[in-house]
């Protein structure tokens, strides 16, 4: 099928519904929060328009600079190991009889209908001293006694992990399931044992689409709000976290509006470094 | 005892046995055709002889050693797949040195290496480029220079040529047969083409339904056929009922014959090939028949003729066709030289 550039106007009529959609759900909400971001706080109140630099000026601070890091750090490793766990989970599922596949897309997929605050309380019961997993250890005789897992860095790790996990297999799976499976056994003709040719033909050549899911899970992570306050403590708090407390509990809109903002501008930077870190890598 | 032997070997995928009790020894340096129709269980055969499938009973030694049960990656030997399988993230030279690479032979000598293999696939100064670029011919060779990067004891192509346009095919035909020759390293070829078959192989291995129906050189399985199914497989032939009558005359295409070397058997099958048909003038102890079509293909042409029922084919060159016209009746003789008796 050949494509010809559209002709006349009447030829970008199927746009027309995607792109309100886009400006009435996403360009106008996000205008709004920009320029909310640059509006006067008024006490005991609302806000009112006005044109300042106050709230971002405020965030430049140790305290938020230690939060953004954290934020990014976390949502960092979540990625990490999502990937990490994802690509050789994927890679076996994509191999395996279709029946089990199928088995574990439903399982995964039933998953994503969980809502944040199930996965939460879920995860904070099964690591609590009292209900939690840690009494059957305790039962077989791995550990002396119960102990509570969380609040910790661990649990919030977890529990992210977790929650991103059937996305990073859901975008995983088709590139795993197109991969020629001649080159692994090409690879192992050539001396290359199944695990050596693993990681020498099948990483190497998804690196593309191992680089998409860890920029998606990323983005996931950092808007992850619910489960470091569930499962951290005050210091394992995201930047989403301290948005949601001056939004909601402070009522200080062009705060929360500034921060949202500067996430998503050094989110924008982080993710622009590394398509270009990649290009850079695919020239060389 | 050298070389590569399968004995008994047999493969099943549930109820279905795509390798039926094959038994097949190949002497080192030997070049050998698997041959057959698609299904017929010589791409399973190959992949047991390379360890990427496990036969279910059988075993397979290598050079005096059983390899049935060692695994691909320790067989130590070069495989060219039907999707040639190059890795697209690795350029020409880093593909060929691949093997080499995980070997963990040292750099100068991978470079080395890779550049002898180059220059003997006709593609010196290609190392850098990347494997996307390249035409199908050049793919192709280096799949072959990848294979052959650590000098392996023996070489499998599965459908190496299929890819390629026809002239294209013909010519990496002698190309890859002259590089057997003067490696002198044992190969094995799956191909559902015989004219590869009939070009490359010291022996061709005719396949059916998992199992091996004839094994012997290319002139032997033309000429000498096993069965109705390698003679017809391999060219075309016409396969001829008989009838065994006393003092060794027969019946066949509804005329008494004699002087054929027809064995013991009572009834059965000859095959004879078109370009052995010879049509004389009716009458005598020649077989009568009506000529119903003419094709002259310009190099050859091929004389269709009636006879007890049955159609025949005769092909000559244009210098001997035979002076007929269709609906002219004619006579046909059979040489017991080129008239092949068929096992059941």
């Amino acid at each position: 099928m050949r494509r010809e550039p559209p002709q006349r106007l009447a030829d970008y009529g199927p746009l027309v519904f995607p792109a309100g959609m886009l400006i009435v759900f996403f360009v106008i909400p996000f205008a709004t929060m920009i320029a909310v971001s640059f509006f006067e706080r008024q006490q005991g109140g609302f806000y009112q328009p006005a044109f300042v630099w106050e709230n971002y000026a405020r965030f430049i601070s140790l305290f938020f600079g230690k939060v953004l890091g954290f934020s990014l750090v976390l949502a960092m490793a979540v990625a990490a190991a999502c990937v990490a766990i994802g690509v050789p989970f994927t890679y076996l599922l994509s191999r395996s009889v279709r029946n089990v596949q199928i088995l574990w897309l439903v399982a995964l997929l039933s998953i994503l209908s969980l809502s944040e605050v199930m996965i939460g309380f879920a995860w904070s019961t099964l690591l609590s001293r009292t209900a939690g997993i840690t009494n059957l250890f305790a039962y077989l005789g791995l550990m002396a006694g119960p102990q509570a897992l969380t609040p910790s860095f661990g649990a919030v790790m977890t529990a992210m992990t977790y929650q991103a996990l059937p996305y990073t297999v859901l975008v995983l799976y088709p590139a795993l399931v197109r991969l020629d499976p001649t080159l692994t056994e090409a690879a192992r003709t050539l001396g290359a044992s199944p695990i050596r040719a693993f990681f020498t033909v099948v990483v190497p050549a998804l690196r593309n689409t191992i680089v998409a899911t860890l920029i998606m899970v990323f983005i996931f992570a950092l808007g992850s709000y619910l489960l470091p306050q569930l499962l951290g403590r005050p210091q394992h708090w995201t930047l989403s976290v301290l948005i949601t407390d001056q939004a909601i509990y402070q009522s200080n809109m062009p705060f929360a509006a500034a921060m949202a903002v500067f996430l998503v501008l050094v989110s924008l930077a982080l993710v622009g470094l590394a398509v270009y870190a990649g290009r850079r890598r695919e020239a060389a | 005892m050298s070389g590569l032997i399968l004995s008994n070997v047999t493969k099943q995928f549930g109820t279905f046995t795509a390798v039926d009790d094959v038994n097949l020894s190949v002497p080192d340096g030997t070049f050998v055709c698997l041959l057959g129709p698609s299904g017929c269980g010589k791409t399973t055969l190959m992949r047991m002889i390379a360890g990427l499938d496990l036969p279910s009973t059988g075993s397979i030694t290598l050079g005096g050693e059983d390899i049935t049960e060692v695994p691909t990656h320790k067989r130590n030997l070069g495989m060219v797949f039907q999707s040639l399988a190059l890795f697209p993230h690795l350029t020409v030279g880093e593909n060929i040195a691949y093997a080499l690479r995980i070997r963990g032979v040292d750099k100068a000598d991978q470079k080395k290496r890779v550049d002898e293999l180059l220059a003997m696939i006709h593609l010196s100064g290609f190392s850098d480029r990347s494997v996307n670029k390249l035409s199908g011919g050049q793919r192709q060779r280096v799949a072959i220079a990848r294979a052959l990067a650590i000098s392996p004891k023996l070489f499998l192509l599965d459908e190496p040529l299929s890819a390629l346009d026809a002239k294209l095919r013909e010519a990496m035909q002698v190309e890859l047969r002259q590089l057997q020759q003067r490696l002198g390293i044992t190969t094995i070829v799956v191909t559902h083409d015989q004219r590869e078959a009939m070009t490359m192989a010291d022996t061709v291995v005719v396949m059916n339904g998992g199992q091996i129906r004839q094994a012997a050189a290319p002139v032997d399985i033309y000429r000498r056929p096993a069965d109705s199914f390698v003679a017809d497989f391999i060219g075309s032939t016409n396969l001829i009922p008989f009838a065994a009558e006393a003092s060794g005359r027969a019946t066949l295409l509804g005329a008494s014959v004699d002087g054929l070397q027809l064995g013991t058997a009572k009834t059965g099958t000859i095959s004879v090939r078109p370009e052995d048909v010879q049509l004389t003038a009716p009458g005598g102890e020649a077989i009568t028949g009506t000529v119903t079509f003419i094709r002259d293909l310009g190099g050859t042409v091929e004389t269709f003729v009636e006879a007890g029922g049955q159609q025949i084919v005769a092909v000559s060159s244009p210098r001997d066709r035979p002076v007929v016209t269709v609906g002219q009746a004619v006579g046909i003789r059979l040489d017991p030289e080129t008239s092949v008796v068929l096992a059941k």
